[in-house]
């Protein structure tokens, strides 16, 4: 099993971890990544919104060296799973469309004709390797860490094709078979405002203080995200939430991976867990008998 | 009718053209037209509440003529793409892509203020990857803070400084090593655009 890894420029700095976690978590179970070489940014929502042919021309420009490499896309930030899915949809539903996208990447050399799947990491831990194998190597228990698992919005919607757009399950089952305590977490799919945080402050405030309440509500002691702009929201913010809204929350957010890499016996520091805002204290991890572990 | 009606009207047909171009240029685009005025879209919307005109009522002001008023409004750039709208659509509306095509139309039409938040970071954004070929969050940053709050960029400077302090903010852009590439693309398609 081996992907073209496709990190993002988020993962580069403010979601380090995640780009730690996900390759060490990966290294562990034997799945291949080569990222995917020279890469460039996806083009983001906001290119998106500007220029449609330029955005997906950019956009295109990875996933035709991906297809060169001649493997499918792991891409672990919501946002570039979306863009680049995206333009694999456009390139496949428009002829003409596709054959504006190649004419401007034949400017260098390239062209690209939607061979490429784009897949996140939930979904190929969850539908390529499994829970239960995954649960079988692991060294580690989350001995009842009560985690909520929080999903956002772009790896189950609009294109979701691994998990439910209203109640997506995967990352619940997983970190169960992991041993954590998962909370009921009724908004695991509202919205962290994105970009909003920076274009409507306010908003974005209001939208991830919910977010918070409702984890802590649950009996949450740590929320596990999938996305380095929800990670960012959810964790960064918190000083200026706690002052808008009179409240006190100090709830660590890590990536899904960082648990998984925790419970798999990854050295906590390997995994970025020393760069989180907002330190998980006690991760209660409890040493399994050795012969429950297999690998 | 009154004369002075006449360049209104003529504005509003010539932004309703633009309008059905942006709206044929993405999957189900036309859908929009069997909008049943069910209320889904916004009662989905996280960020409904802050909006002046609702998604839903949107599409009855677009019916009723109005496409110049829907541009001038705060809603179309509020929208955070969260897809919950598109989802839940009975009709298979993509109303987030139908948001979408109006923000490129009032980018287009050059419908925003000066110092309008996501216009402003929008054009840092797309420089950024002109210039380096990936985004660089400081530069993006102060590019948007200085063109829009200076002194929300000192607002800022505690969160910059914890981030930094755990290697999660760079001081330096990363310039891919094939820009020539990624620049040769965006002018090509550019000029197959006719920008």
């Amino acid at each position: 099993m081996e992907f073209a890894y496709y990190p993002g420029c988020s993962l580069e700095y403010t979601a380090k971890p995640y780009d730690q976690s996900v390759r060490e978590v990966f290294r562990v179970l034997g799945i291949g990544l080569r990222e995917i070489e020279d890469w460039n940014c996806c083009g983001a929502t906001m290119y998106m919104s500007v220029n449609k042919l330029v955005a997906f021309s950019v956009s295109a420009r990875n996933l035709a060296i991906a297809q060169k490499m001649g493997c499918d896309v792991c891409a672990p930030c919501s946002s570039c799973y979306t863009i680049l899915r995206k333009t694999n949809q456009y390139v496949q539903w428009d002829p003409h469309a596709k054959s504006r996208i190649n004419e401007a990447l034949k400017a260098a050399n390239l062209s690209y004709d939607a061979q490429v799947n784009v897949r996140h990491p939930l979904d190929i831990l969850v539908n390529d390797v499994g829970v239960d194998t995954i649960a079988a190597k692991a060294r580690y228990r989350l001995d009842g860490l009560r985690v909520a698992c929080y999903y956002g919005c772009q790896i189950v919607r609009p294109n979701a094709d691994f998990d439910d757009p209203d109640d997506p399950q995967t990352m619940d089952k997983l970190l169960a078979a992991l041993g954590a305590e998962i909370v009921p977490y009724p908004d695991k799919v509202r919205c962290c405002g994105g970009m909003l945080m920076t274009t409507y402050e306010e908003v974005a405030q209001n939208l991830n203080h919910n977010l918070l309440r409702c984890a802590d509500e649950n009996g949450a002691e740590v929320i596990a995200t999938v996305c380095p702009l929800c990670q960012m929201n959810l964790e960064a913010y918190q000083p200026q939430i706690n002052q808008r809204y009179g409240s006190a929350y100090k709830m660590p957010v890590v990536y899904f991976t960082q648990l998984i890499g925790l419970a798999l016996g990854i050295e906590p520091a390997k995994l970025g867990m020393d760069s989180l805002l907002v330190k998980l204290a006690n991760p209660r991890l409890k040493a399994k008998k050795t012969a429950e572990v297999t690998a | 009718m009154p004369k002075t009606t006449e360049p209104v009207l003529k504005r509003e047909a010539e932004l309703r053209a633009a309008f059905w171009d942006q709206v044929r240029s993405f999957p189900d685009g036309q859908k929009i037209k069997n909008c049943l005025q069910c209320g889904t879209c916004t009662g989905t919307c996280p960020v409904s509440y802050t909006m002046d005109i609702t998604p839903r009522e949107t599409v009855a002001l677009f019916r009723a003529g109005m496409l110049e008023e829907i541009l001038h409004s705060r809603t179309i750039w509020i929208c955070a793409s969260c897809y919950s709208c598109t989802v839940r659509c009975p009709q298979g509306i993509r109303v987030t892509d139908t948001l979408y095509a109006l923000k490129r139309l009032a980018m287009d039409k050059k419908i925003y203020p000066d110092n309008f938040p996501v216009y402003a970071l929008s054009r840092a954004f797309v420089h950024n990857l002109y210039k380096y070929g990936r985004n660089f969050e400081l530069g993006l940053g102060a590019a948007y803070f200085l063109k829009t709050n200076l002194m929300k960029a000192f607002g800022q400077a505690g969160f910059g400084i914890a981030m930094m302090s755990r290697g999660r903010l760079s001081l330096r852009p990363h310039t891919i090593k094939k820009i020539h590439e990624m620049r040769a693309i965006i002018d090509r398609a550019n000029e197959l655009e006719g920008v």
